[in-house]
């Protein structure tokens, strides 16, 4: 009976961690906002640490760890506000291959996810959130017709996994013909996220062993990592709004000798520490309870969401006028907890999704 | 990550069941006598008093916090009663432990694990409150006795107790923190009075106590003279234990679920009404939470390691969650949740209610929300303390 990280936990998201602070700094972050899909750089180093194929057996190149480790690397991301794809193209594709690949598929495609030598999308938003302005996805004779929107990971993608109306996962090549791709601007200008219009586009379909079942689940790990980014992201937010109390003087003293300043500060940890807890275990049940994965991962996720939400503003009004600029770039952080808040469900959906499995009400 | 018990456990937890199946039947039934044979029997089984060295009566157990767990996980399964837990068993005797002579540990250790001698705290005063040091509760020596005059608050078991742990200024010109004496002495010292004190519950959980040139011998000091701060705060770290209790939280949202799908309006199931529903299912998460970030810090606390500020935030959360879990419990009731006392069409006892207001003076007492929040923010956040006002 153990409820913590393993010494190797502990040493591979300090190493990310550090090897962030160094590659990632907040001016590597504004450089890559909005102006370029994802930083490669960045990406090249995370590959020399095996992140890309956290989850990938090693039969295929990956390191074959489990999802909280997984979690832990999301969490850094978060923290370091990484501008690289991670939460599709590292967990949610290769749980995808994994699940419902073919043979052939995933010795087709893992090694290169693992070897971050293809970028993958996914798109799963109207199964995972529900469909917005009609968009949805059919699938007829091998090729896929329609709409799907938000897609994750989408800048700079080589493939995308895709899930149609009836839960069915195919797989896409991003140039194939028919295939229009609209990048969408979203606050979080660290993700490049867009919208998949298909004509007729062939498609491969991931369908050996259960796919719905594998949607499911992909959904759950997804959720758990924007989680654990908004735990990173909200954690650091923390750090900053303290540093920053004990810096700044006002009335001849630091704000943060002030109670009513230490007592946001406290309020902020009280609330995201427990949310670390509820992530490991949510994280942990994925691999080892499945039964109890969709309800802890959709608590996991709409409870950080909240309390995300709470710190960002919070730790911002810590920082008085400053933090409300871009010089001091806080808003990256802010931002970021604002997307994962809303990526493959709001708390209001994703608790709803809690109560079914549950049996508390019908779909 | 490992939520498995090993097999030593499982055996442990055998052990437990055994015990709960043979002697389940013994189980105390609202009387005094019957809680004290049902004690006894738990410390000879080691399910009472466990860590306790038997020298001193108890079971003589090396600490091992999981088998503390899975002897409370089993005995609410089974739905038996632990063992008994007043503030003389859960506060005085590690204290006494720690810090008391041999001739007090020999004394006073036994009977109070039997529930033999109940105690009562006295910490509080009227003036004294969050600035527990300030307090001015006197006690002059005379001869072989100190002479006390003063009064406590917010003394919970002060008319059943036969002893009361106590503090008292002794070195009056010392700084505040220096004067004070922990004492120990018998609540039937002629001079104490103890009137109830009625709470917005109805009812008097707590008393007043006041003292009148109490008379009590010098030899029933806890630790030296002037030391009874910091005897006193080895005390209040195991009662912010006591009041975070994650269990509770558990037990509220398994009734929460249930009256969510057995009461209706219009003919409809509370569950089926989403707005409550999505109230029920945000108090889960936190439920959820708080039961693995207890998990967290027995873990931490088995490899001996320092969870930091994951640890000070407990009692703050703790009380909290409770107090909302009861706010939402009245909310979904509605008008049957204003129900009190008695009426027709009660609901749980009116527990609910009860606990509401309960709980509110839980949030205050044992530190209230605000110190905790100092104390999170200058321990667990290295932030500074606020200045001291300049004297007047």
């Amino acid at each position: 009976m153990e409820f913590g990280l393993t010494d190797d936990q502990k040493m591979m998201q300090d190493s990310v961690n550090r090897t962030l602070e160094r590659v990632s700094p907040l001016e590597r972050v504004r450089k890559a906002a909005g102006h370029e899909p994802y930083a490669p750089d960045v990406l090249k180093v995370l590959v020399e640490l095996g992140a890309p194929g956290i989850l990938i057996p090693e039969e295929f190149g990956g390191l074959g760890l489990t999802l909280l480790d997984a979690a832990l690397a999301s969490e850094t991301l978060g923290r370091h506000v990484a501008p690289v794809p991670f939460v599709a193209s590292s967990v949610m594709a290769p749980l995808a291959l994994i699940g419902a690949g073919s043979d052939a598929q995933k010795a087709r495609y893992l090694p290169r996810l693992a070897a971050g030598e293809a970028i993958a999308g996914v798109a799963v938003s109207e199964q995972s959130s529900g469909a917005r302005e009609k968009a949805g996805i059919s699938a007829k004779a091998g090729k896929l017709s329609g709409k799907a929107m938000f897609v994750l990971d989408f800048g700079g993608a080589d493939i995308f996994i895709v899930a149609d109306k009836f839960g069915g996962l195919h797989l896409v090549d991003a140039k194939s013909k028919g295939l229009e791709k609209t990048p969408l601007n979203t606050i979080d200008a660290t993700r490049a996220i867009g919208e998949l219009n298909f004509d007729a586009v062939e498609a491969e379909a991931l369908s050996s062993g259960n796919p719905a079942a594998t949607l499911d689940r992909m959904i759950d790990a997804g959720r758990i990592m924007f989680a654990a980014d908004a735990l990173g992201a909200g954690g650091r937010m923390i750090e900053k709004a303290v540093a920053y109390a004990k810096e700044r003087k006002q009335f001849g003293r630091v704000i943060g000798s002030f109670q009513a300043v230490k007592h946001m500060c406290a309020e902020m940890i009280a609330e995201l520490e427990p949310c670390r807890s509820l992530i490991w275990y949510a994280a942990y049940a994925f691999d080892e309870f499945p039964d109890q994965s969709r309800r802890m991962a959709a608590h996991a996720k709409a409870h950080t969401s909240d309390v995300g939400t709470f710190v960002a503003r919070t730790a911002t009004e810590v920082h008085g006028g400053m933090g409300f600029t871009d010089l001091l770039g806080l808003h990256y952080w802010f931002k970021r907890i604002g997307f994962d808040r809303q990526a493959l469900g709001g708390p209001e959906k994703v608790r709803h999704d809690a109560a079914v499995a549950q049996g508390w009400v019908g779909n | 990550m490992d939520l498995s018990y090993s097999p030593e456990y499982e055996v442990f937890r055998e052990e437990v069941r055994a015990f709960a199946r043979t002697f389940g039947s013994r189980a105390p039934r609202g009387t005094m006598d019957g809680t004290r044979e049902w004690q006894k029997l738990l410390i000879e089984h080691g399910y009472a008093a466990r860590t306790i060295p038997r020298e001193y009566g108890g079971f003589g157990a090396e600490p091992d916090v999981l088998k503390s767990r899975i002897i409370a996980e089993e005995f609410i399964a089974a739905g038996l009663p632990m063992g008994m837990a007043g503030q003389g068993i859960s506060m005085l005797v590690p204290t006494l432990l720690e810090l008391g002579t041999e001739e007090q540990k020999k004394k006073f250790i036994k009977p109070t694990l039997l529930g033999e001698i109940i105690w009562c705290q006295g910490y509080s005063e009227p003036g004294s409150g969050s600035d527990l040091a300030s307090l001015t509760t006197r006690a002059v020596e005379d001869g072989d006795d100190f002479v006390i005059n003063g009064q406590k608050i917010w003394t919970s078991t002060a008319a059943q107790a036969d002893m009361i742990f106590c503090l008292v200024r002794t070195e009056p010109n010392a700084p505040k923190h220096e004067g004070i004496s922990y004492l120990l002495f018998s609540m039937k010292t002629p001079g104490i009075e103890v009137r109830p004190l009625v709470t917005m519950t109805g009812r008097a959980e707590f008393n007043e106590v006041f003292f009148t040139d109490v008379r009590v011998p010098k030899k029933d000091i806890v630790g030296q003279r002037g030391q009874g701060w910091f005897v006193a705060n080895a005390t209040l770290k195991h009662e912010r234990r006591m009041l975070g209790d994650p269990n509770q939280a558990g037990t509220r949202m398994r009734a929460l679920i249930e009256l969510m799908q057995n009461e209706e309006i219009d003919g409809h199931r509370l569950m089926d009404n989403p707005v409550f529903r999505d109230r029920l299912l945000k108090l889960q998460a936190r439920v959820h939470a708080t039961e693995y970030h207890g998990l967290r810090l027995l873990t931490a606390g088995l490899k001996g390691e320092d969870p930091g500020v994951a640890r000070l935030i407990v009692k703050l959360m703790g009380c909290e969650l409770n107090h909302q879990l009861a706010a939402f419990a009245i909310d979904a009731l509605g008008e049957l949740g204003m129900l009190y006392s008695g009426s027709p069409h009660l609901r749980n006892n009116g527990n609910w209610q009860s606990s509401y207001m309960f709980d509110l003076g839980l949030i205050i007492g044992g530190g209230t929300a605000q110190i905790q929040k100092n104390i999170i923010s200058e321990r667990g956040l290295g932030m500074p303390r606020e200045p001291k006002a300049a004297k007047a």
